[in-house]
């Protein structure tokens, strides 16, 4: 099996079934609490999603250190300027719709313009959010917080990856986005997986010194269903790379230009619109670096709905089946 | 000091060629108060970490701002001149990382008050005996996150917060009480449990006094009230609403600064 050894990957990983669940906003609470108890200047603000944002712990553990702002997203950023600017290092928390969705002028105003060290953290990305439907599904917020200057940008796979970017980005100066998922999903890299800000990494490698046919560069827990489409089309004698693109913002360049020198085809995975997320990211480089086919893997100009987690990935062609056709696609554009 | 930091104004934004005069006119005597004999600040450092912060929410009226800064000694009076200028420190609309001393970047309305209740929430935390003061527009007192703001300082009793609005009764499009009546402004504010005051905007001991007493109320965040008159000091501008944000015609900033050096021809200027 081509797991990258490097990656220090579960090695049960195609065992779903027997592989630990866990939700990435669970990372943010047990990130939150690591770097508060790191860092005294490290503040909390919550705009009555206490719980089920998991800023819970950190409420309960640090209460002096806790603002509960109500229904207040647009304050919320500013306010967490405002502290920020005092020296504080605050972390916001509602769900990716309303903060940053909400309230983007505030975020570029008052937390970026004004270079204010805050950390934005919005749950429930994604149309896996379930049954609440589409207004609770963010799938555009990347898109908004990536032309932000001074902004950094964070789709961490797994809850044990959200927990460390989690926890690096109290060490990182200047604002920095980062989105969680509402559901829970496999728990596949461990503590032992290199997590840098600005890195990619090969979760899925080409066999020996074989030039991979296809690189599929994803992010969030949909990094998950690329390495099950890439184990799918080694059964079909495909080589095959896949890349864990965490830190979007900055980007690995190297790496992906690379891979795409490789490859020569490039399909890109990420629970959002195709436009202006992670894919357009990529594509921005490749274009004027290497350009290769693509395939862009995502929401393709819709708006999201209710249903079963799992139903409504597949429904918007997110799943392993549609990442391998994506893929045997643009081998053939080739 | 009040005046001078008027014909400032007035210099400043016809040299520019474009910016607001209405409202910074109005606010002058307040800017004068706060830099000249409220505020604990030091010019000369102006990231001192025990310094009171001033936020200016409405950054439109920051000429009046830049002038009482260079006034009071942060920077060269020469460099007033540079407002709106390619290369300038002194933005069309306020930038921190651009002058040290001015605490936030604002143009947008309606986010300063949030700006000031977060680092009142910090100073608190931390045991800071620094004063945060945020002045606002009336006219922004029509955005929803204000209201967002002032809730959260009623709920906090931040004492350390002192907010103004500058009450000069216009906007760009016309009287505040025909675009979205304000009032009762006073009762909205006591409603959020904030403790009141009123004043007018030109007496430099109502002014004087009305922080004075802010600084004693505890348990509650203060509002000043400050009733101003829009191009205060020149007669064509006063009240006039077009002079939110208008450009001079010939000849009329030399006429503005004529009234403003002469009080308006009580008393004979060495200029005439």
């Amino acid at each position: 099996m081509p797991l990258n050894p490097k990656a220090k990957l579960v090695e049960n990983i195609l065992d779903t079934q027997s592989l630990e669940q866990a939700p990435t906003r669970a990372g943010y609470g047990e990130g939150l609490v690591q770097a508060a108890d790191n860092n005294p200047a490290v503040v909390a603000l919550c705009a009555d999603l206490t719980e089920s944002t998991r800023t819970e712990p950190f409420a309960k553990k640090y209460p002096d250190r806790f603002v509960e702002m109500g229904v207040a997203e647009q304050n919320l950023a500013s306010v967490a300027a405002g502290m920020a600017l005092m020296g504080k290092i605050p972390y916001i928390a509602s769900y990716a719709m309303f903060s940053p969705g909400r309230n983007w002028e505030q975020v570029r105003t008052t937390i970026c313009y004004n270079g204010a060290n805050v950390k934005i953290c919005g749950a429930h990305a994604g149309v896996s959010v379930g049954p609440d439907g589409a207004t609770h599904q963010a799938i555009e917020d990347m898109a908004i917080m990536r032309p932000i200057p001074t902004m950094r940008v964070f789709a961490p796979c797994d809850a044990r990856e959200a927990k460390k970017i989690t926890y690096a980005v109290s060490k990182l100066d200047g604002p920095c986005y980062i989105r969680y998922g509402r559901e829970k999903t496999p728990v596949f890299t461990t503590d032992a997986t290199p997590c840098e800000i600005g890195r990619a990494d090969v979760f899925w490698t080409e066999p020996g010194r074989a030039r991979p046919d296809v690189v599929i560069l994803a992010c969030g827990a949909l990094v998950y269903n690329a390495i099950l489409a890439a184990s799918e089309m080694e059964k079909d004698g495909m080589k095959v790379r896949v890349l864990n693109i965490a830190s979007i913002k900055p980007m690995d360049e190297d790496t992906v230009i690379k891979a795409a020198r490789d490859a020569r085809a490039v399909v890109t995975v990420e629970e959002h619109q195709i436009s202006g997320g992670m894919g357009s990211a990529v594509a921005e480089v490749l274009a004027k670096n290497y350009p290769v086919p693509m395939e862009f893997i995502g929401v393709q100009n819709r708006f999201g709905e209710s249903g079963d987690p799992t139903l409504l990935i597949e429904h918007f062609g997110m799943d392993a089946r549609h990442i391998k056709e994506a893929a045997l696609r643009v081998v053939e554009r080739k | 000091m009040a005046a001078t930091i008027r014909q400032d104004v007035i210099a400043m934004v016809s040299h520019a060629g474009s910016g607001h005069i209405a409202g910074p006119l109005g606010m002058a005597d307040i800017f004068a108060a706060l830099y000249f004999h409220i505020l604990r600040h030091d010019p000369k450092h102006p990231e001192w970490p025990e310094r009171d912060r001033l936020i200016l929410s409405n950054g439109h009226i920051i000429p009046v701002r830049y002038a009482a800064m260079a006034r009071a000694g942060y920077f060269p009076v020469e460099e007033l001149k540079t407002l709106r200028r390619f290369g300038t420190r002194l933005q069309g609309h306020p930038h921190r990382a651009a002058l040290p001393g001015l605490e936030t970047s604002s143009g947008p309305l309606g986010s300063g008050l949030s700006q000031a209740v977060g680092m009142a929430i910090a100073a608190r935390m931390d045991k800071k005996k620094t004063n945060v003061y945020c002045l606002m527009s009336d006219g922004e007192q029509e955005c929803g996150q204000i209201w967002e703001a002032a809730m959260l300082a009623g709920k906090l009793k931040l004492d350390n917060l002192t907010a103004l609005i500058d009450r000069n009764n216009i906007q760009i499009d016309g009287m505040t009480e025909d675009i979205m009546p304000l009032e009762p402004l006073r009762q909205k504010y006591e409603a959020f449990n904030w403790h009141v005051l009123e004043i007018n905007g030109h007496n430099f001991e109502e002014i004087a006094n009305a922080f004075e007493t802010a600084r004693a109320i505890y348990e509650k965040p203060v509002l000043i009230i400050a009733h101003t008159i829009p191009g205060k000091g020149v007669d064509f501008m006063e009240f006039e609403y077009p002079w939110h944000s208008k450009t001079f015609r010939p000849g009329e900033a030399e006429d503005a600064l004529r009234q403003l050096r002469t009080l308006r021809g009580t008393i004979r200027s060495e200029h005439e």
